[in-house]
């Protein structure tokens, strides 16, 4: 389960002027103007496209933790994905639209679950996490295509979105881009706190060598198990976000592709670095969206790029970026 | 007469058709250094991982002092004062020589579930980390990443780190693994000055060492203890001549002679 | 109970192809520590091989014949091109170039054979149902998939314990370095196991080809089942992945069948409803999670690394 780090347990350089820094501060700069340049141009589909990015940025960035962070390589991430935006979509089904109730219930359902699947699966190690994480999604999955009454396979279209009492309208492309820009950016600061707190050493040091954790006294298990329930809790969210962007839940919000295009979205932009998350997500979406309009055979191309950064590149794209410094 | 620190009692472990352990009857006071000696694969570290709780025994009891402890987690033992280093170089890679040890003292300071402020700038785990570090003679090297120091500079890291837990009781495994004669003298002032503020259970296969530290010495051959006492009667006894120098037991010069004292 | 038996069938036809997938899934993996998420796609090459040729010659059988010769050589050059970079890899890496190989071959096959997705004839000799046991009737094919796939286990078995590259190949499950130190080219070793679990693969998607489907994105759908079994079966295992293959497609097929009428016996309609088709697809699953949680290294591990 030794995931190769990026920026592993030096002292996070947040205010040194390296090169991976101002490359975060350009990057955050574009994405805040985004909006306006969409206004101007009068291109309303970068936006919703770009505020995809923001959402599953928040999601990567929740992955990252535990796997860049945590070497805890959970293939099945996407549950919590679909299991808050399922929270969301349910609620609002049955009348409850208050953005205040749902949220709060998506995020808690999606950490009850990794709750109960951390319990089982961090009693193993290496591959055979893997693959329990990815069994445990599987069953959400499948009690989704099973739950007909909200819409079962062919999913359920969500006719109102989170309401906040009239002080943040949802449906107001902009409003919702800035939302989930904060809500990434707070992730981000989320993670940053956290990987350099006590429990952050604690995380990272049973990723490096969890053995030598125990033999200096540390319970590892339980510190495991706390950093994934706030993984699933924050992916939960990401959740709540994406069913309102997309108007619509549906059980393949979960299904293992999913959460092998998360995977490929963390490792894209580098392991254990904070704004990695970021910039895999958006190189992976973009250039997808690039492809599918130079060719109508986008993945021939994306494929292979796929596996030759697999091959090529050490500590992902945003190792490139922050150069030899780390790892 | 004071119940000892460390108390084995009939320990096995049987690996599919192999004894690794057979039987280990063994009491360690406190203060005392106890070697563990034996030629290869007599089965020493499989005791440290018995000791420390890596592994379970099939029969037998360990207590610590007082308490039986056989059943206890790794960390739990380490949490009661039992810590050990590692024969191969076990630490974080990654991570400064001060951050290793700093870890090691964070286990014992409190809870760690502690999820905003940066560890790295609590004094109150940076100063014992660095004490410990001084300890061992690697306070210069305190700020580089463990993977850039020496294979010596390791195995004192190693010490540094298990100290930092504030032990009871020490299993050394090997702390003068591939070390020149330079280094393994730096390495037995070590231990010499740690005897006496902390018990130590120390396997070796360095002879000298071994002889110059040892208050008293127990040697395993195939998982057996074949006998245990002072050194001066180890160095006697035809037992412990014949599992070292073969069938021959004329007089011959060997591990156990006196010649470099 | 006529249709308990069929389902049983079902389910161990089931369980024979998951098997052939298996096979080659858990080779790979135990040999060369490879985790090869690819390994559907080349289940799905080889239907569409299979597909195209049966068109082409008009003939069942030879068409069979050349999808596995297709699939075995497209797997050697897969090995050759792109997957033998991954060797010695993060499994994380694995997972992301494989990952990238899916959607190549997904969107490849698009290309040439266009999305629709391909139909293959059965031949007129193997319509119809034979009469297994007095009153029971199963359809021919179904079983010559059986038959088929456990007579290649049956080759698998001679090969893999009574020949010299069998050996090598059961030292390599248990102990890579090994091998290797023992001279023997590596290489050519490591293109060959590849290969052959593709031909497997491939051979799987054949057989079930008339019965069930070809289509863009068949292979992950089953990939899943594979990895599952592979996982209860102990890595590295051809015995462990046959007795799992089994398991595995007897519980989902009975399952399947049985479970949402047991349910209605004891809860409401409505519920039984409900729940019956997802705890049935889900009992595979908490089955994978309570063996990786009792007993991790699987049914029957191969000795360790």
């Amino acid at each position: 389960m030794t995931a190769r780090l990026d920026s592993s347990l030096e002292p996070a350089p947040q205010f040194r002027l390296t090169a991976s820094a101002a490359f975060n501060v350009i990057l955050i700069a574009v994405l805040a103007l985004m909006p306006l340049y969409a206004r101007l141009a009068g291109d309303s589909f970068v936006l919703t496209l770009f505020t995809r990015v923001l959402i599953l940025a928040l999601a990567a960035t929740s992955l990252n933790l535990i796997m860049g962070y945590g070497g805890m390589v959970s293939f099945g991430h996407a549950a919590y994905l679909g299991i808050g935006g399922y929270a969301v979509g349910i609620l609002a089904k049955e009348g409850l639209t208050s953005g205040l109730v749902q949220w709060p219930v998506a995020v808690a359902a999606a950490a009850l679950y990794a709750l109960v699947v951390g319990a089982l699966s961090l009693r193993t190690r290496g591959v055979y996490f893997i693959m329990i994480t990815l069994a445990f999604a599987q069953m959400i999955y499948f009690v989704a295509i099973g739950l007909d009454r909200y819409g079962g396979d062919d999913g359920l279209t969500i006719y109102r979105r989170s309401q906040f009492g009239g002080v943040l309208d949802l449906n107001n492309k902009t409003l919702f881009y800035y939302l989930c820009l904060a809500l990434l950016l707070a992730g981000i600061y989320l993670t940053s706190r956290l990987v350099n707190s006590r429990f952050g050493l604690v995380i990272r040091g049973a990723r490096s060598n969890n053995r030598r954790m125990r033999a200096i006294g540390f319970p590892t298990f339980r510190y495991q198990l706390v950093c994934f329930v706030i993984a699933g809790a924050l992916c939960g969210l990401a959740g709540a976000l994406l069913a309102n962007h997309t108007n619509f839940i549906s059980p393949a919000m979960m299904h293992w592709t999913r959460s092998g295009d998360l995977i490929v979205m963390v490792v894209l932009g580098g392991l254990g670095s904070l704004f990695g998350p970021l910039i895999g997500t958006a190189t992976f979406l973009l250039l997808e969206e690039a492809l599918s309009r130079v060719t109508s055979y986008p993945d021939l191309i994306l494929g292979p790029v796929l596996l030759l950064v697999a091959i090529y590149v050490h500590g992902g794209i945003a190792g490139r970026i922050g150069g030899r410094a780390r790892g | 007469m004071a119940e000892p620190l460390l108390e084995v009692d009939g320990l096995t472990k049987r690996f599919g058709g192999v004894i690794a352990a057979d039987a280990i009857t063994l009491a360690i006071p406190a203060g005392e250094l106890h070697a563990v000696i034996g030629p290869n694969g007599a089965g020493k570290t499989t005791l440290i991982g018995l000791l420390a709780g890596e592994i379970a025994p099939q029969a037998g009891v360990v207590r610590f002092d007082g308490s039986d402890i056989t059943r206890l987690a790794v960390d739990r033992r380490n949490q009661r004062g039992l810590a050990r280093s590692f024969q191969i170089t076990s630490l974080f890679p990654d991570f400064t020589a001060l951050d290793n040890v700093a870890l090691a003292v964070q286990a014992h300071r409190g809870h760690s579930f502690r999820f905003w402020r940066d560890a790295r700038r609590e004094d109150d785990l940076r100063g014992p980390a660095e004490a410990a570090l001084g300890r061992v003679g690697l306070a210069a090297r305190a700020a580089t990443r463990v993977d850039r120091l020496s294979h010596g500079e390791h195995r004192q890291l190693e010490i540094a780190v298990a100290l930092a837990t504030q032990p009871r009781l020490l299993l050394l495994d090997e702390p003068m693994a591939g070390m020149g004669p330079e280094e393994s003298d730096r390495m037995v002032a070590l231990l010499r000055a740690l005897k006496g503020s902390v018990t130590i259970l120390l396997i070796e296969h360095d002879m000298e060492a071994v002889f110059a530290l040892a208050d008293r010495i127990t040697v395993l051959v195939y998982g057996r203890v074949i006998a245990s006492g002072k050194p001066a009667a180890i160095r006697a006894d035809t037992a412990v001549r014949q599992a070292y120098l073969g069938e021959d037991e004329g007089v011959r010069s060997g591990p156990l002679e006196g010649s470099h004292g | 109970m006529l249709y308990f038996v069929e389902q049983c069938l079902n389910g161990i036809e089931l369980g024979m192809l998951l098997f052939l997938l298996a096979a080659g899934l858990t080779l790979v993996f135990g040999i060369m520590d490879l985790v090869n998420l690819a390994h559907g796609s080349l289940y799905m090459l080889g239907a569409y091989f299979a597909a195209s040729f049966a068109a082409l010659t008009g003939s069942f059988v030879i068409a069979v014949v050349l999808a596995v010769v297709c699939s075995l050589v497209a797997g050697m050059a897969l090995e050759i091109v792109a997957i033998r970079r991954l060797y010695g890899r993060d499994h994380l890496d694995h997972v992301l170039g494989t990952f990238g190989l899916i959607l190549f071959f997904n969107e490849l096959v698009r290309l040439i054979w266009g999305p629709a997705g391909m139909t293959l004839a059965l031949p007129p000799q193997m319509l119809g149902a034979v009469q297994i046991l007095p009153g029971v009737y199963y359809p021919a094919y179904r079983l010559v998939i059986i038959l088929a796939a456990l007579a290649v286990a049956a080759a698998l078995y001679v090969v893999v314990m009574r020949t010299r590259l069998g050996m090598l190949i059961r030292a390599g499950a248990s102990n890579r370095e090994m091998v290797g130190a023992l001279g023997i080219n590596i290489k050519l070793l490591y293109t060959l196991v590849f290969g052959f679990g593709a031909a497997l693969a491939g051979f799987a998607g054949v057989m079930q080809a008339p019965i069930l489907t070809v289509q863009i994105g068949m292979g992950e759908n089953i990939l899943i089942l594979a990895l599952v079994v592979i996982i209860i079966g102990g890595i590295g295992s051809i015995r462990g992945a046959f007795v799992a293959a089994i398991l595995v497609g007897l519980i989902d097929t009975v399952g399947r069948a049985f479970l949402p009428d047991m349910l209605r016996l004891m809860l409401s309609r409505n519920a039984a409803e409900t729940l019956g088709p997802a705890l049935s697809s889900m009992s595979i699953y908490m089955l994978t999670a309570a063996v990786l949680v009792f007993r991790p290294e699987g049914l029957f591990p191969a000795a360790n690394k």
